[in-house]
């Protein structure tokens, strides 16, 4: 096999190529039309552009290949689609691209969209997003669906396409970068109790499956792995994938809320000083 | 989103298609209906002439993947499955015919596939093609092979599915059977889908 081989997918599916291409292309138009001063500097953009290529390589190239018939790369495929690849695209902050859009969008559309807002607002209230991020990750483990998913192609495809915007709108609620302080979003200290409520349940499942003895997703035997690796190994592998990296991830977002959380204190404890002294001059 | 969107009514197609088809039958292999898509292949059969799904429409088929060096899965499995085969009602085994695919043609020209196949029975037949066609194929339903490092006699391993997939006579993709499963259990489920045909 030469090495392109490698680049191109698996199980071509024309719309999850159409997608990515979309989502670049807006992306890349929007950093070209913004003025200077809104624009996404270039560490920002690289992290956007990185999160893209990482999902997209996860799901539409070789890797895919290794995703469908071995569990503990398709549970890298998934640490990847709903958890690494959406962090970094919420970091990024793409927030003045998708103002560019909003603004595009005609006045007859907003009725159109407006299931889509409600929706939207439902999904993110943060008991409903907390528990779909972590209900979905148990829904596509749950051996029978499991098994289904992997002799479907529709329903493979459902699966790593929910994972990825769960993803999305999961990170987007613990990440946004809007102060709360200014704008109605979730506090720093509510975003932080989802990120720990998280860990728990995330935990017993990789430990269930970790310390399982007998194969609990026993497809990759019926349809082949990819090379001759023990059950059990890849079973063992697949188990600490699903523990470890989702911990760590949550460990890491605290961090990062809690460094906004500083920072926005600092800054509002200085515009209340500069208001005092500016009182005192007056 | 729009392939969300797509996957989602598939969904609901495939959850109105079982809802329909519900006949209450309980299975001892697994139930891949609407899962995997129809029986399709182009291979070529031991005279070397062509074979295709259509060649056998209308019997229940039984698919599955191997190699003739196979030191155990295959034989092991082709036995099972004829003895099935032999335990059903006398008037049923003829419409019954298994499909050997040999994912190995490096070594395995159609004859000597062919040859195999006929040491098991008459109901068998053997075939096989150029690898991209039998990776097509493979892919068609979601399952894979691939070569071991061949030994200092040029031997070498082929790693392939251990599961047979049975379509009904109209070819679509009804059971998965697995390793676990008795031969009384695989015979039971043959004569059942066989049944099914008739009515």
């Amino acid at each position: 096999m030469s090495w392109y081989h490698y680049l191109l997918p698996y199980d071509f599916s024309p719309l999850t190529l159409i997608a990515f291409v979309v989502v670049l292309t807006m992306y890349l138009q929007g950093l070209y039309a913004l003025p200077a001063e809104e624009r996404p500097g270039a560490l920002r953009v690289f992290t956007f552009l990185l999160g893209l290529l990482l999902c997209y390589t996860v799901m539409h190239t070789r890797f895919d290949y290794y995703s469908q018939y071995m569990f503990f790369i398709h549970r890298g495929q998934h640490l990847v689609l709903h958890h690494l690849g959406p962090l970094l695209l919420v970091l990024s902050n793409p927030l003045p691209i998708m103002r560019f859009w909003a603004r595009q969008i005609p006045g007859w559309l907003g009725p159109v969209l407006w299931p889509v807002k409600m929706a939207y607002r439902v999904l993110q209230q943060p008991l409903i997003a907390a528990t779909l991020f972590v209900g979905l990750i148990y829904l596509w483990l749950t051996p029978e669906l499991h098994f289904d998913a992997m002799l479907s192609r529709p329903l493979y495809w459902l699966m790593n396409w929910s994972m990825l915007l769960d993803g999305l709108l999961f990170w987007w609620l613990i990440l946004d970068p809007r102060s709360p302080h200014t704008e109605r979003v979730l506090g720093y200290g509510k975003r932080i109790i989802l990120l720990v409520l998280i860990i728990p349940p995330q935990s017993a499942l990789g430990a269930w499956i970790l310390f399982s003895d007998s194969m609990v997703y026993d497809v990759y035997e019926v349809c082949g792995r990819a090379w001759p690796l023990a059950p059990e190994t890849d079973q063992m592998l697949g188990g600490i994938l699903t523990w470890i990296p989702p911990a760590m991830m949550s460990g890491i977002a605290i961090l990062i809320v809690v460094g906004r959380m500083m920072r926005d204190d600092r800054n509002s404890a200085k515009t209340q000083q500069a208001d005092e002294a500016g009182e005192v001059h007056a | 989103m729009t392939g969300i969107i797509r996957a989602l009514s598939v969904m609901a197609l495939m959850l109105a298609l079982a809802g329909c088809g519900g006949s209450g039958v309980e299975w001892h292999a697994k139930n891949i209906r609407g899962l995997m898509p129809d029986l399709e292949f182009t291979l070529t059969a031991p005279d070397g002439e062509p074979f295709t799904a259509e060649d056998r429409a209308g019997q229940v088929r039984l698919l599955f993947f191997g190699f003739t060096n196979c030191p155990d899965i295959c034989p092991a499995t082709m036995a099972r499955l004829q003895n099935a085969v032999k335990q059903m009602p006398q008037d049923m085994r003829d419409e019954v015919t298994l499909l050997f695919v040999s994912v190995d043609p490096e070594r395995d020209t159609p004859e000597r596939v062919g040859e195999y196949v006929d040491f098991f029975g008459d109901n068998i037949v053997g075939l096989t093609s150029d690898e991209e066609t039998l990776r097509t194929l493979a892919k068609r339903y979601r399952t894979t092979f691939g070569y071991g490092k061949p030994d200092e006699n040029g031997d070498y391993d082929v790693s392939h599915s251990n599961a047979v997939y049975v379509f009904d006579g109209q070819g679509r993709a009804r059971l998965l059977i697995r390793s676990d499963q008795s031969i009384s259990q695989i015979s039971e489920d043959l004569e059942t889908l066989v049944r099914q045909g008739r009515d």
